[in-house]
């Protein structure tokens, strides 16, 4: 029997594409304290790096209002896909005088096809994820907080369950944190698979130990979530942004982006696909589709772009032309699709756009909750029709059939996001590439031949 | 906390007990787990992976012998067994290959590497080979984008992938 090494070349180890020279605390909050080598970053190298300085100042200096408001002007919108305000969503807990403290839940469920960021920083710096969490726990008057991981992450779940023993031990974690009076802790809760519990109410169903489906909004987590308790849900990277946004200020925030978005702040970008050096960087929100894909590489030897996702499997495909526009929330969202997690990926011309959709759409059908029914028949339909038109036996009515999915699985007529997430890749495919559909169509057999 | 005083819990009538033994320190381990939460409901999945960690896979009685740990209905935990892609409720392989199928890995050669290992293993998605060593599933986006094909073995994630890597990937799991 062999082993295979730690340091074997197989073994997947994320790692950020940019050096330590690179990276500082004022420009960027997310990864200027990962190590060079890639090593998870422990409890005493994170408080040397002023780890724990905000959430110390911002609890015993700070009202949960005035927090909040830092985060409504910071304008720290959502880096799960949905680009939601955080400092909205966290408003929410405080409407009501007679509202019961309740949950605060990080989405660590990542999911979302081409999508590798919060990895990242689970693995390599857990404790910016547990200072960001008492700080948000602290505005929304949380009485606990879950850490929602996916089951596959391992190295995540290892790493996670460390840095919440570790602050334990330093006092950060439990009753009167840091002398501040503020009560809470932090429970690791490990998922079992399934892309719907990435969605948030979905998520709380999981939680609570049942089936993953949707629940109907409103009323908002915010105020009846878990348990019927104000409850919110915030993904890694949106959180890990708390303790600079409280250190620095909104303004600083805002700034970071330099003019080139009118969002606020930095953003993990990544590139997958058939490009040179696949990656991940933190830089300016707003940066571009071009600058990215410059820094992984461009495309691999003999491919060229056809096109791209900008920001998972749920966003709209764009083309070779966009690759200049910012690449923020309400920019791409003005060309068909979204700017969603921020991780591209590239499609090259010798790729069968039709197989690619097929592949998406087998994705989206299993991962259906099953819980309303143009989803769950909806997707299957347009998986076999993509795999008829793949074969090149398709019938001539298929592509506007494709269309009437593309309309009927929109969101009202479907229960959550899912349906229309998938829906967003394959009219943008149709409307850009409607040929390669076309292709897929048998020729028309001849009169009277059956 | 008996079980019986609970309506949902007749579905556990359809469900088999026999033979399976609930392992004390699983038992305890469920219990912890159950007050990390407000319902004992929240900690069935947790359970369910606790009696899968020692087992392999999650029989009949276990959904019973959970139930009633917990306190809740076998039905719910029933549901909830068969709703997750990670509980498994057949006898699956000593390792399971999860192998992603998902688009960044389909862009970068999932398609080939998929069938070179199907065809090694003698299997295709959801069986188990013969001699009770691998079992191959499909499995989400596993976040592992930039070097993919990705896949897991057990709990050890590997990517790129390429067909030449399969022998030594196989054998270091016996």
């Amino acid at each position: 029997m062999t082993v295979i090494p730690k340091d074997s070349r197989l073994r997947y180890h994320c790692q950020l594409r940019q050096s330590a020279e690179e990276r500082h605390a004022e420009t960027h909050p997310l990864t200027w304290r990962l190590r060079e080598d890639g090593a998870r970053v422990g409890f005493e190298e994170y408080c040397a790096k002023e780890g724990y300085q905000s959430a110390r100042q911002t609890l015993t200096q700070r009202t949960p209002a005035d927090i909040i408001d830092t985060m409504k002007q910071a304008n720290v919108r959502g880096r799960g896909g949905g680009g939601f305000s955080a400092g909205v969503k966290w408003g929410l807990t405080q409407v009501g005088d007679h509202l019961p403290r309740g949950y605060l839940i990080c989405n660590a469920d990542e999911m979302e096809p081409g999508t590798f960021k919060d990895r990242l920083l689970l693995e390599q710096l857990p404790h910016l994820l547990i200072e960001s969490m008492i700080i948000a726990g602290y505005a929304n008057r949380s009485c606990y907080g879950y850490i929602f991981l996916r089951g596959e992450y391992v190295e995540a779940a290892r790493s996670v369950a460390l840095a919440i023993e570790e602050a334990r031990q330093a006092g950060l974690l439990g009753s009167d944190i840091a002398g501040s009076g503020f009560d809470f802790d932090i429970a690791l809760h490990t998922g079992a698979g399934r892309y719907i519990c990435g969605e948030e109410t979905a998520l709380i169903n999981s939680l609570e130990g049942k089936r993953a489906n949707p629940r109907a909004k409103p009323p908002f987590p915010g105020q009846s979530g878990a348990w019927g308790k104000p409850t919110v849900v915030n993904n890694v990277e949106t959180l890990c942004n708390v303790p600079s946004v409280m250190q620095h200020g909104a303004d600083w925030y805002q700034g970071l982006s330099g003019g080139l978005s009118e969002d606020g702040g930095t953003k993990l970008y990544g590139v997958s696909g058939l490009v040179e050096r696949p990656g991940l960087w933190e830089l300016p929100i707003g940066t571009s589709g071009r600058e990215i894909l410059e820094r992984a590489g461009g495309m691999r030897q003999g491919h060229t772009l056809k096109a791209w996702l900008p920001g998972g499997g749920s966003t709209g495909f764009l083309l070779p032309e966009h690759l200049d526009l910012p690449m923020d929330f309400g920019t791409i969202g003005q060309y068909g699709s979204r700017l969603g997690t921020g991780l591209i990926a590239v499609v090259s011309e010798r790729q069968s756009i039709v197989s690619l959709l097929r592949n998406l759409e087998q994705f989206f059908a299993r991962e259906s909750c099953g819980w309303c029914t143009p989803c769950r028949d909806g997707l299957p339909w347009t998986v076999k029709i993509l795999q008829a038109l793949e074969r090149g036996e398709g019938k001539p009515e298929y592509i506007e059939i494709l269309e009437q999915h593309t309309l009927g699985l929109n969101p009202a007529r479907t229960f959550c996001a899912h349906a229309p997430g998938a829906m967003m890749p394959l009219e943008s495919a149709i409307r850009h590439f409607r040929a390669d559909f076309e292709a897929g169509i048998a020729h028309a057999p001849l009169e009277g031949v059956s | 906390m008996s079980q019986n005083t609970n309506p949902l819990s007749t579905a556990a009538d359809l469900i088999t007990t026999d033979g399976f033994q609930l392992h004390e320190d699983d038992r305890q381990a469920m219990l912890t787990e159950r007050d990390h939460y407000e319902q004992p409901q929240a900690a069935c999945i947790e359970a369910l992976k606790i009696v899968q960690k020692r087992h392999g896979w999650v029989p009949d009685g276990a959904i019973v012998a959970i139930a009633e740990t917990l306190g809740v209905g076998a039905g719910a935990v029933e549901g909830v067994a068969t709703f997750y892609s990670l509980i498994f409720r057949q006898p699956v392989g000593r390792h399971v290959i999860l192998l992603c199928d998902s688009s960044s890995c389909f862009l970068t050669g999932y398609e080939a590497l998929s069938e070179v290992l199907s065809e090694r293993l003698g299997i295709g998605f959801g069986q188990t080979t013969g001699d009770g060593r691998f079992t191959l599933l499909p499995v989400c986006c596993l976040g592992a984008c930039d070097r993919g094909p990705a896949m897991m073995i057990g709990d050890d994630t590997f990517g790129p992938i390429e067909a030449d890597d399969l022998d030594e990937l196989l054998e270091a799991y016996p």
